[in-house]
């Protein structure tokens, strides 16, 4: 196992979330939940103390981040931006606002502009298929966005 | 609901809260505290109303106006005019787009008249967030009933006559089901609900739960005493926020009332609910995968027998049933099951709850008997397609579904119809499409979402998936033979016929059905090399016609890439070598200039 370097307020908030689940493997999902919403994403190191923790394999552990797509290995950036790719959005033309956006900010899905400032991810359905094609950044719900009103989206948190 | 002369109801679901229905709710409450009318007029914040396409909805009671696309300025004149006064809002009613009639009340709105609403009954109608709401429309009554009159063998004989089918898409007989887990003997039985909707474009599940969230405890708590479970969980996605936080209030209150707990209306059966969250994996729908997800695994699907019922969640007997299936449970049992069975079909007795979304007029959440026609929910309920377009296809049962074409629109719509030509029911998600649509970049489109969530456990579904998008990428990309034509078609077999779980035996049903029924579509990518549909991108370009360009400007100032070159006044042209393909310009150009080649 690797040499730990979080700070230590950070190790003993994660091995008290552990305990709050009486350090059940089985509540492996619901402790990745919370260290998620703590952490914002999680990366091998707090993977590796949450293994030490639930007494099961770093390698169990890895492998359950992987397999769901709501956890997260990489830090999301400030302004999250996730792009609905349900059926609904999809045919009323939301993968090319996917495009537009990749375009504008120059990177992939799921991966975080250099700046730190904007990540993109595709999520599927928010139920808001009324407002179809939806965009969210952070909380905030975009709906029945177009190519052209990407870049005024960006805009607004660039300041 | 007497204390108040009148109630202001007003949606909070998903959809209308992200066009700020929150704010509408506190304007209304500020306006009233303003006329000092705040004890005689109540506003409540509902679940789904499901005409989601004219959201946000508020709704007046006792006279049930019924405003639509209401803003938070208009607020204030819906106090002072419709509470005050006494006069309605013209211009925030609906108007019905046929007869360019004003209609007021939803119950002569052509979107609700063929709708019946079981599992939808409180949605829109209640506050979720407040038992008393639930219990004044017959909440927990049918549990009093089973705990006090009927004997758990007379429960389950109920459901079973009632012809109920789970209504996540299995079709199973729901009574059946409980049957084998009551016969079952262990000291710990599960009761679980399966509330991780992962079909992209479909939302019904997440509308009960916010909407009527009590509903789903109390049939929890019916199966739970039919089969001896004390333990009940309710495994639901983390991207549903509201629907979580809801059912935490619900389970809360639940609890305080006694009706959830131990020795339940005294009647000396305890049961409890607890909540588990998914983690955004599509193939968790299929029970054995929730399970182990559940357990804190992979959600990986194992191979059925033992079936759940033997041995599920933490190796005990553990029923699970969809949210939709359980929110039917407490009617059935109020009503009777001779009742139920009367709505619907033979073979698919009562309703069906389904997300109409895509391009269609009325897109929202709809509740109508089996046995509807494809045709009346999409013409009459749906209002047809939207901006006058032609229809292409209907889209059933989610990546495990089919499309379906113009003959198809006269089928009547139940379990064994909709399999019978190519599709499926599945979970209630219908999407459709128009002219505009490409049959093989829809495909090509589910294929993508399969690939992405296929767990990897069986080789046909991991592997062979993949195969399937590749072949359908290349005839996007102008590059397909006839010949993969066939290789597409005796692979989707391969994998139907192969795969482990329910996600691999269906995944190749958008594929097969779309070759079935838009075949000469295929052959025009295959052997044309043109993309009808005018959708796959290296297939078309963008030219302006300059017999009708006027030299407005307009898709120039539009073009997010600036290849439109062009003065004012005078026919623009597109740069192909640097356009994107993005169709902005198309969609603003008012002269129809601009089209597809």
């Amino acid at each position: 196992m690797a040499k730990i370097k979080l700070a230590k307020s950070k190790v003993d908030k994660l091995v008290e979330i552990c305990k709050s689940f009486d350090n059940e493997g089985s509540e492996l999902i619901n402790v990745l939940h919370k260290a998620q919403q703590t952490f914002g994403y999680l990366p091998a190191e707090v993977q590796e103390i949450i293994a030490r923790e639930l007494n099961v394999s770093v390698a169990h552990v890895y492998g359950v981040v992987t397999f769901y797509s709501f956890f997260s290995m990489v830090p999301k950036g400030e302004f999250p931006i996730s792009i609905c790719m349900g059926t609904a959005c999809y045919v009323r033309g939301g993968e090319k606002v996917l495009e537009e956006f990749k375009r504008q900010l120059n990177v992939p899905v799921g991966e975080t502009t250099d700046d730190g400032k904007f990540s993109i991810s595709c999520l599927r359905c928010v139920g808001a298929c009324g407002l179809a094609p939806v965009v969210t950044v952070g909380e905030r719900v975009y709906g029945r966005v177009s190519v052209g009103d990407v870049a005024d989206i960006i805009k607004e948190y660039q300041q | 609901m007497e204390k108040y002369k009148m109630h202001i109801l007003i949606c909070g679901g998903t959809g209308c809260r992200a066009s700020a229905s929150e704010t509408i709710q506190n304007n209304l409450q500020e306006a009233l505290k303003a006329k000092g009318l705040e004890d005689e007029v109540q506003v409540v914040m509902t679940g789904c109303f499901g005409f989601c396409e004219k959201g946000p909805i508020v709704k007046i009671l006792p006279d049930n106006t019924f405003y639509v696309e209401v803003k938070p300025e208009d607020a204030e004149e819906i106090i002072d005019e419709h509470i005050v006064k006494g006069r309605k809002v013209m211009r925030l009613l609906y108007v019905d787009p046929e007869k360019k009639e004003v209609v007021s009340d939803s119950k002569h709105m052509e979107f609700y008249k063929k709708q019946i609403r079981i599992a939808l009954r409180n949605c829109g109608f209640i506050n979720p967030e407040n038992i008393d709401e639930y219990i004044s429309r017959d909440g927990y009554a049918a549990l009093g009933k089973c705990l006090t009159d009927m004997t758990p063998q007379l429960v389950i004989d109920e459901i079973k006559a009632s012809g109920l089918r789970g209504r996540g898409g299995g079709g199973f007989p729901t009574g059946l089901k409980w049957e084998f887990a009551s016969k079952n003997k262990a000291d710990q039985k599960y009761v679980v609900c399966n509330a991780d909707e992962g079909d992209p474009g479909a939302f019904m599940d997440r509308s009960i739960l916010e909407g009527d969230p009590h509903s789903v405890l109390e049939a929890m708590a019916i199966c739970a005493y039919t089969m001896g479970a004390t333990k009940g969980v309710i495994y639901i996605r983390a991207e549903y926020p509201l629907a979580i936080q809801r059912l935490k209030v619900a389970i809360k209150q639940a609890r305080e009332y006694g009706l959830l707990g131990n020795d339940i209306l005294g009647a000396g059966f305890s049961f409890d609910v607890e909540m588990r969250y998914g983690a955004g994996a599509f193939v968790c729908g299929e029970e054995t995968a929730l399970i182990h997800s559940m357990e804190g695994l992979r959600g990986e699907p194992t191979v059925k027998p033992p079936f759940p019922a033997e041995s599920g969640y933490n190796g005990k007997p553990t029923n699970v049933n969809n949210v939709e299936t359980f929110a039917n449970v407490p009617v059935i049992i109020n009503k009777g099951a001779a009742w139920f069975k009367k709505i619907g079909t033979e073979k698919s007795a009562g309703t069906k709850v389904f997300a109409l979304a895509g391009k269609i007029n009325n897109v929202g959440l709809i509740e109508v008997p089996m046995g509807t026609t494809l045709r009346e929910v999409i013409y009459e309920i749906g209002g047809g397609i939207k901006d006058g377009k032609k229809f292409k296809a209907v889209q059933t049962g989610g990546p495990s579904g089919g499309c379906l074409t113009e003959k198809h629109l006269d089928t009547p719509i139940d379990f064994d119809n909709l399999i019978a030509v190519g599709s499926m029911m599945g979970s209630g998600g219908m999407i459709v499409m128009d002219e505009d649509d490409c049959m093989v970049s829809m495909a090509k489109f589910y294929l993508d979402f399969t690939v992405e969530e296929s767990c990897g456990k069986c080789t046909p579904c991991r592997v062979g998936n993949k195969r399937l998008y590749e072949l359908l990428n290349k005839i996007t990309e102008g590059k397909g033979t006839k010949e993969d034509l066939d290789l597409l078609r005796n692979l989707s077999t391969v994998i139907k016929d192969t795969s482990l779980c329910g996600l691999g035996q269906t995944s190749p049903n958008p594929v097969l059905s779309t070759i079935e029924n838009f075949y000469d579509e295929y052959i025009a990518h295959v052997e044309d090399h043109k993309c009808p549909a005018g959708q796959c991108k290296a297939l078309m370009q963008y030219v302006i016609d300059p017999e009708l360009c006027v030299g407005c400007t307009l898709c120039a100032r539009n073009c997010p890439v600036d290849c439109i070159i062009g003065e004012r006044k005078e026919a623009h042209v597109i740069d192909a070598a640097k356009c994107i393909k993005c169709g902005t310009c198309m969609d603003k150009c008012k002269f129809n200039a601009i089209s597809i080649k």
